[in-house]
């Protein structure tokens, strides 16, 4: 047991736990400061990633349960840069909290470990570990806002179908433990590859996993929280489980899905396809008549999940390097949109607040309108280079089986419903009749750097994504690669 | 650097200039538009003039090229030739117009010419571009403004709903378009797929793409092109959003924007799949037959000055895709002179439409008559302008619609025959009682004002000039035309019309 092979998780333990002591010492006035200490904490960290003794190569430790690769790699950076702007996010909303601002940082910074854990996974144990560390601290923070009647019934929500889909994915875990006799992928890929035969009862298992898998990501049909939640969480909670929880399950799902189970995977592929539609289309057509901001990026997030597993239904390395470049400029894109509702709105993040934000501040109507933008899929931003991928990647399948073809004709009516409700954001921010109140709105410096910087990585993404590109396709290079080839340390 | 850059390039950086002026600084913001769009016009005269003296890359001239995401082959790739010259062109010119006839916008100003460049410089920057990737993405760029204009300075009580119709329906043509160049990219092997079109047409030339792959992907082009440049019976966007729309907008969109489906099936679906081209050409007549007859009629029985104008652009269009469905050099050089002249005439209308409408604030007909008292000089552009819309010869309609039913009658006599019928005489007469009961009539009309000073009178003349000067020297554009067409077509159908 080498602990300098999890370094990376360790010194963000370590970090969480030395606010909650620092916290002991530190004035009230002060708590809410602390945020700023967690994410230059979580600043250094991910500089740290980029040392040669992270950067430098892949590593199997811990008997084959964890695995250092660059997929890891990748989306532990993500992860933390997610975790900066989310930190930033809760000191802003700090004063909303009302008690124990130390421990939603402290929280927050439990969950990310667990999604960096999730992201270096390669045993279904641990899978269940740290998708359990990241459910665990998300009950917390969805109900953190005690007070409020709302946050209270979605931490609820979010407890009751999150215990569920966690008895899935125990029962599945329990399956395949139960038929093949291990839980470690390395072991479980050698099985799938040389038992041409399929296994029934591994199969089953895997599929009560992917449906604990799909409540993370918020895919159909355990979907049905992610409205109620992302309305009612405190808005730095609704987006970490926007962008970080949904990331997590996605870096999950790729490489049981890639790694373990490929050869089994496409037995399925009428199945994720199906999903993959269904969610598409739910998540647009209820977006349609939302008034309430956080509940429709709730749809718009459903919706992007259901975009998502286009890639995943593709089956290709094409379909899950664009699944990493969709989530990058997916990052940038909710986490502008949801500083700009922290900043703006107070009580009822209704649309209609937002009427004459343009007179109020350019810089957070611009701050939201290119998210929506973005989200529409239009260029220069990075969500038309995203889908652009994801589309690309299932055309490329269509030349095996035509359905994929349809799955793309859905894609486009969920892209061109979308437009109708994005618009309709848009609108409220630029040309509504009569707005209530056009007092300009003051932003602190560290929104105003966040915005600039989700806004330029957006154009950046859209504009040049070459290098991106680049990143996840070497990310992505090695997954139906056998692992063993990886060096134990 | 390919001057193509700076001509597309200038509009788009100073709307990113613009966004960095206060807003109430108004006369520098409408000033920085005018210049940029103004430098941008020159560098494609001077592009245009000297087209035949710049060296020659692959068969186009002005060549720059970029590698921007290697691992999907695609570059940045800009070049002219005989096809899109005249496009850039006439599409530069018709910007730098709008910008000039949009001193009436009084709200908003800022935004009002951030969007306006954007359009003029995507649009351009999709006709320059020559990587597949680079032709759509631009075009949408230049696309999505036009919603957020029609939403914003839009006018009429239908506006919201003209807003959502046009940006649904050409939204779901560019998607479907999306899929079919995707699809067409995959269609060439993992080693050597490239985006780029000079090479995936010589690649396409050599080794052609399977049948089935070709019937899957011909109709998406062909149908995504299609709804964008409003084919007959996908046009119903098309009269209401440009009656709701900004003159601008509508200028730019109608006269620029929408010839770039046209353009897209003669740069890309045609010299591609050229043999499935042959079994939808039969298809495409009958369609643009409604295009001219039904459009036409419907035009007949308007009595909104915007709504004729709008149905009688979609007309007009219904000649252009003839031309393409006659699949000959005829047809298609007819094509391209119609889309430079139905650029220059749709704007010119357009733009004076939109005078007219803010004089006398209204845009039905039957508010108007008279006018020409009133407005002489407004009154007598517009009057010739309708005049080249009925394809009277001088005006640079004439030559293109001629040409497009000299090709076509080889292929199909009879929609040639119902076509002209359509040209002349339903075009003849709601045009001309256009002209009747907007200008002539012995109403008087006191608070209206015709455009008065030179630098007012300037853009229409601009625009009128350029009808007139490629009316009658159609060779300026033809030349430059016969030089590149014969790429678009496999060498045995040439072959054949030789012979022919």
């Amino acid at each position: 047991m080498n602990l300098s092979t999890i370094s990376l998780e360790l010194s963000v333990i370590v970090l969480a736990l030395g606010i909650i002591l620092i916290d002991l010492w530190t004035p009230v006035s002060l708590k809410p400061k602390l945020g700023y200490l967690a994410a230059f904490g979580v600043l250094v960290i991910l500089a740290y990633t980029f040392c040669p003794s992270i950067d430098g190569g892949d590593y199997v430790a811990f008997g084959g349960m964890y695995l250092h690769d660059g997929l890891a790699l990748f989306f532990k950076r993500f992860f933390l840069v997610t975790a900066i702007f989310v930190l930033l996010m809760a000191v802003e909303f700090a004063e909303r909290i009302r008690s124990g601002i130390a421990e939603f940082y402290a929280l927050m910074l439990f969950a990310l470990t667990g999604m960096m854990f999730a992201a270096s996974a390669h045993d279904f144990i641990m899978v269940f570990v740290s998708l359990e560390l990241i459910t665990v601290s998300f009950y917390i923070l969805v109900s953190f806002q005690r007070y409020r009647l709302g946050s209270l019934e979605a931490g609820v929500k979010y407890l009751i179908i999150g215990a569920v889909s966690t008895g899935f994915l125990v029962f599945g875990i329990a399956l395949i433990f139960g038929s093949a006799n291990t839980t470690n992928f390395t072991n479980l890929q050698a099985l799938m590859s040389t038992d041409a035969a399929f296994n029934n009862v591994t199969g089953l298992g895997v599929l009560l996993v992917l449906v604990g898998l799909g409540f993370k990501i918020a895919a159909f049909p355990v979907q049905i929280w992610a409205p109620d939640v992302y309305q009612g969480a405190p808005t730095p909670t609704t987006a970490f489980l926007a962008i970080g929880s949904k990331a997590a399950g996605f870096v999950v799902l790729v490489r049981v899905i890639f790694e373990v189970v490929h050869p089994l995977a496409a037995h399925w592929n009428a199945l994720l396809m199906t999903i993959a539609a269904i969610t598409i289309l739910y998540g647009n057509l209820c977006a349609i008549r939302q008034g309430n901001l956080k509940r429709l990026l709730g749809y718009s997030s459903i919706a992007n999940a259901g975009y998502l597993l286009l890639g995943i239904a593709a089956l290709s390395q094409a379909g899950s390097s664009a699944i990493l470049y969709y989530l990058l400029g997916y990052l940038f894109t909710v986490a502008a949109a949801f500083i700009v509702i922290i900043v703006v709105t107070r009580e009822t993040e209704d649309v209609s607040e937002l009427a004459g934000l343009n007179q109020r501040s350019p810089l957070l109507a611009a701050g939201l309108a290119l998210p929506m933008v973005s989200l529409a899929g239009i260029p220069p931003l990075a969500g038309f280079f995203g889908k652009f991928l994801l589309l690309k990647s299932i055309i490329e399948q269509g030349a095996i089986n035509s359905s994929y073809y349809w799955l793309a004709g859905i894609a486009i009516v969920g892209v061109v419903i979308s437009l109708y409700y994005y618009f309709g954001v848009i609108r409220a921010i630029y040309w509504s009749k009569n707005p209530a109140d056009l007092s300009p709105i003051s932003i602190s410096i560290p929104m105003k750097a966040c915005l600039a910087i989700c806004i330029a990585a957006m154009l950046y993404l859209g504009i040049y994504p070459n290098d991106a590109l680049k990143n996840a396709d070497r990310a992505t290079a090695q997954l139906s690669a056998p692992s063993s080839a990886h060096a134990s340390r | 650097m390919s001057p193509l850059t700076y001509i597309f390039g200038l509009p788009l950086v100073t709307a990113l200039l613009i966004v960095l002026i206060p807003r109430s600084y108004k006369v520098v913001i409408r000033g920085m538009a005018l210049l940029g769009s103004f430098i941008a016009m020159c560098g494609a005269i001077c592009v245009f003039v000297n087209f035949n003296h710049a060296p020659v890359v692959d068969g186009f001239r002005y060549v720059q090229k970029i590698p921007w995401v290697e691992s999907l082959g695609i570059s940045y790739h800009v070049g002219v030739d005989g096809i899109n010259i005249g496009l850039i062109l006439m599409g530069a010119i018709v910007s730098f117009a709008a910008v000039c006839i949009s001193h009436h916008i009084r709200t908003r100003e800022k935004e009002f010419y951030i969007l306006l460049l954007i359009m003029s410089g995507g649009i351009l920057g999709a006709f320059a571009s020559l990587d597949m990737f680079f032709l759509y993405f631009l075009h949408e760029l230049a696309l999505v403004p036009t919603f957020i204009m029609i939403g914003v300075w839009g006018r009429g009580e239908n506006k919201n709903y003209a807003t959502f119709q046009i940006t649904l329906y050409l939204s779901l043509g560019a998607l479907l378009l999306l899929i079919g160049l995707i699809a067409l990219y995959l269609q060439m092997p993992v080693d050597v797929r490239t985006f780029d079109i000079v090479e995936m047409t010589r690649y396409f030339k050599a080794n052609s793409i399977a049948t089935n792959a070709q019937h899957l992907i011909f109709p998406l082009l062909l149908f995504g092109f299609g709804i964008l440049v409003s084919l007959w019976p996908f046009h119903t966007w098309a009269p209401l959003g440009y009656a709701s729309a900004p003159p601008a907008t509508a200028m730019i969109h109608a006269g620029v924007l929408k010839k770039f489906g046209l353009y897209g099936l003669i740069r890309i679906a045609l010299p591609m799949m050229h043999s499935e081209a042959q079994n939808w050409m039969t298809l495409l007549s009958w369609l643009c037959l409604g295009n001219i007859l039904y459009c036409g009629l419907v035009a007949m029985r308007q009595r909104d000055l915007n709504m004729l104008i709008g149905n009688s652009s979609v007309a007009h269009m219904g000649f252009a895709f003839l031309g393409i469905a006659s699949l000959n050099v005829i047809g298609v050089t007819g094509t391209i002179l119609i889309m430079v002249a139905h650029g220059l005439l749709a704007a010119l209308t357009f733009a004076l439409s939109g005078y007219v409408a803010n004089q006398i604030n209204s845009t039905k007909i039957s508010d108007m008559g008279g006018l020409l008292k009133a407005m002489p000089y407004i009154g007598a552009v517009m009057i010739m302008a309708m005049l080249a819309g009925c394809g009277l010869p001088g005006f640079a309609s004439f030559p293109g619609e001629a040409l497009v039913l000299f090709g076509s009658w080889s292929q199909f006599q009879l929609i040639t025959g119902l076509a002209i019928w359509g040209a002349l005489v339903i075009a003849g007469v709601y045009m001309l009682r256009a002209i009747r009961n907007i200008w002539h009539g012995d109403r008087d009309w006191m608070e209206v004002s015709d455009a008065k000073s030179l630098w007012r009178k300037m853009p229409y003349a601009l625009l009128l000039a350029g009808l007139i000067i490629f009316g009658c020297f159609p060779r300026l554009l033809t030349d430059n035309i016969k030089q590149s067409l014969p790429a678009v077509f496999p060498s045995q159908t040439m072959v054949a019309q030789i012979q022919k």
